[in-house]
């Protein structure tokens, strides 16, 4: 059997989370095809290849070059078929979850979303994949012929023992209706990393007064190459742009490290973070409710304490 | 303009979450039921809408008779009647077909939701009843303007937005800033109990995925607190022993 992963593309690179997405499938199916949309940078190829995939169906059709919901369940749905997968592996992400969703319908698949973990085969199709925002799993059965599989970040590691991938031109056939929802603009921040897919992550809350005080935040998160993100409150204030807000219905970020900043850590802010693998929080407040999800914990002022962590790490980077 | 505005009903997002029965069945002892944030979301854009626009709301749940304040409350908020599917809301592709089918019978404009239920997260069934429907569907959707019979959208993508500009109808799936929360008032709650909230029964969609059991994340050890003045020992925690810088 076959599996097909979904790539989506960066300003022509492959995201991780998607490579992340092509090593799953190839831990699933022993042919893996990926599926891209778009101009595609020299070399990202191999490297869908060498995290798994065996071929690449590249679609390089201008009026698809742009991410477009409705037309790229249409063509995945269609190379599915040509390609007899009875799998099909995505990260989740704002393109990979409502295309998911429309896949499922068009071939019938069972969909889970939110996986985080490989499946166990042992007695039927079993995942396992993070609910109430991450305060628990379930255990799902998928009972259908075809499945599809939304990945949270960090299910597995991208693999680099793959092969190498040969790229196939594929022109998906298009419909009208799939062209129903103009896109007249798109605003991106550009050269910065994106929150859901960054592995270190610092955020800021109310604890840092106003937006101006912000370059400390930013320091530090160049410094270690992370996002920036913030609490709802300073996404609320309009101290930073709502992108940035993480919680329980902002962004959900599963990071390997979360540096929260002045965030005293109420329930719905936990919520977004609780799937990071190591915590630090930074708080003067000794009670703030962050330090008990916390595996690191500062109890000081931030204006001192983050400038000279800033230092410190840059000291040992030499 | 016909709204209509699928909700869940879902714990609050302060409950404990925990299990029973072997960890087959959400443990529903003490916790307060809500609308779903997101759904809430949808509801105060579609009051906003109605207000600006004319029209008629309508509210539907897919869930058993214990979900009928929350629906109740919706009413009170400014829908104008509900439909109950009454139904265990069992995984996303059967509740986009219990939608399907009563979007179907009411020709909707439009129809909103929240991004995705707080409770299964799935963020699917949006999309589901678009592609059922065979409409578009937008999520998650900031900003939703309508005018005449064009709808424009803003979308939250990865580090910024989208804009959009479609026809009506569609389904939108909402978050904030979309609309401030809308909390009932008085004559809202009293008019709430009259408005009608028909029942209806479930198709007989069976689903291909099932929920097994549940497992609850592994217990958290205690913070290892450093003193601020000696961040080089934090720094080599974070280098070497957790390795993640």
């Amino acid at each position: 059997m076959s599996a097909l992963a979904f790539v989506e593309l960066e300003e022509g690179i492959a995201k991780k989370s998607s490579l992340e997405a092509v090593s799953y499938a190839s831990s699933v199916e022993s042919d893996v095809t990926a599926i891209v949309f778009g101009a595609m940078n020299d070399g990202e190829a191999d490297k869908i290849g060498t995290a798994g995939a065996g071929k690449v169906l590249h679609v390089s059709d201008d009026q698809l070059a742009q991410p477009n919901i409705m037309a790229y369940a249409s063509a995945i749905s269609e190379a599915m078929e040509k390609e007899g997968s009875s799998l099909l592996v995505l990260a989740k992400s704002s393109l990979g979850d409502p295309v998911s969703a429309r896949v499922a319908i068009k071939t019938d698949a069972s969909l889970a979303a939110n996986v985080v973990d490989l499946p166990d085969t042992s007695d039927g199709f079993k995942v396992k994949c993070s609910i109430y925002t991450g305060k628990a799993f379930v255990i799902n059965t998928l009972t259908g012929d075809k499945k599809i599989l939304g990945l949270k970040k960090n299910a597995v590691a991208v693999k680099e023992d793959g092969g190498s991938a040969s790229v196939e031109k594929f022109a998906p056939g298009k419909s009208d209706e799939d062209f129903k929802v103009k896109v007249t603009n798109r605003e991106k921040a550009t050269g910065e990393i994106l929150l859901p897919e960054a592995d270190l992550v610092v955020s800021g809350g109310r604890g840092l007064k106003g937006p101006e005080n912000w370059g400390m935040i930013e320091d530090l998160a160049k410094t270690i190459g992370a996002a920036t993100g913030c609490s709802k409150p300073v996404s609320d204030m309009d101290w930073r742009p709502h992108h940035e807000h993480v919680g329980q219905t902002g962004v959900k970020v599963s990071p390997s490290l979360y540096i929260a900043v002045g965030i005293s850590g109420a329930i719905q802010h936990l919520a977004g973070v609780n799937s990071s693998k190591y915590i630090l929080v930074i708080n003067k407040d000794p009670e703030a409710p962050f330090f008990k999800a916390a595996d690191y914990g500062v109890v000081g002022d931030a204006f001192e304490v983050v400038p000279k962590l800033t230092e410190a790490i840059k000291a040992q980077q030499g | 303009m016909k709204i209509l505005v699928c909700i869940t009903h879902v714990p609050d997002t302060t409950s404990k979450i925990s299990f029973t029965d072997n960890n087959t069945k959400f443990d529903k002892t003490g916790v307060q039921f809500i609308i779903g944030p997101y759904d809430d979301y949808a509801l105060a854009r579609a009051v906003e809408l109605k207000e600006a626009n004319g029209g008629s709301i309508t509210v539907l749940n897919v869930g058993e008779a214990e979900t009928e304040p929350t629906i109740r409350k919706a009413l009170a908020i400014g829908a104008d009647d509900a439909v109950r599917v009454n139904a265990f809301p069992s995984d996303a592709f059967f509740v986009a077909k219990q939608i399907t089918k009563v979007a179907k019978e009411g020709e909707y404009d439009l129809i909103l939701m929240g991004r995705e239920s707080i409770d299964f997260n799935g963020g699917q069934v949006h999309s589901m009843v678009g592609e059922l429907m065979g409409l578009p569907s937008v999520s998650p959707v900031m900003v939703l303007d309508v005018e005449g019979n064009t709808a424009k959208i803003q979308r939250e993508i990865e580090g910024g937005k989208e804009f959009m500009e479609l026809e009506l109808p569609f389904v939108a799936g909402c978050q904030e800033p979309i609309a401030e929360w809308k909390i009932p008032n008085m004559r809202g709650i009293m008019s709430a109990r009259s408005k009608p909230l028909n029942v209806v029964e479930p198709t007989g969609d069976a689903s291909s995925v099932k929920a097994e059991t549940f497992e609850m994340p592994p217990a958290k050890g205690d913070v290892k607190l450093i003193d601020p003045e000696n961040l080089d020992e934090l720094v080599n925690l974070l280098k070497n022993d957790a390795k993640v810088l």
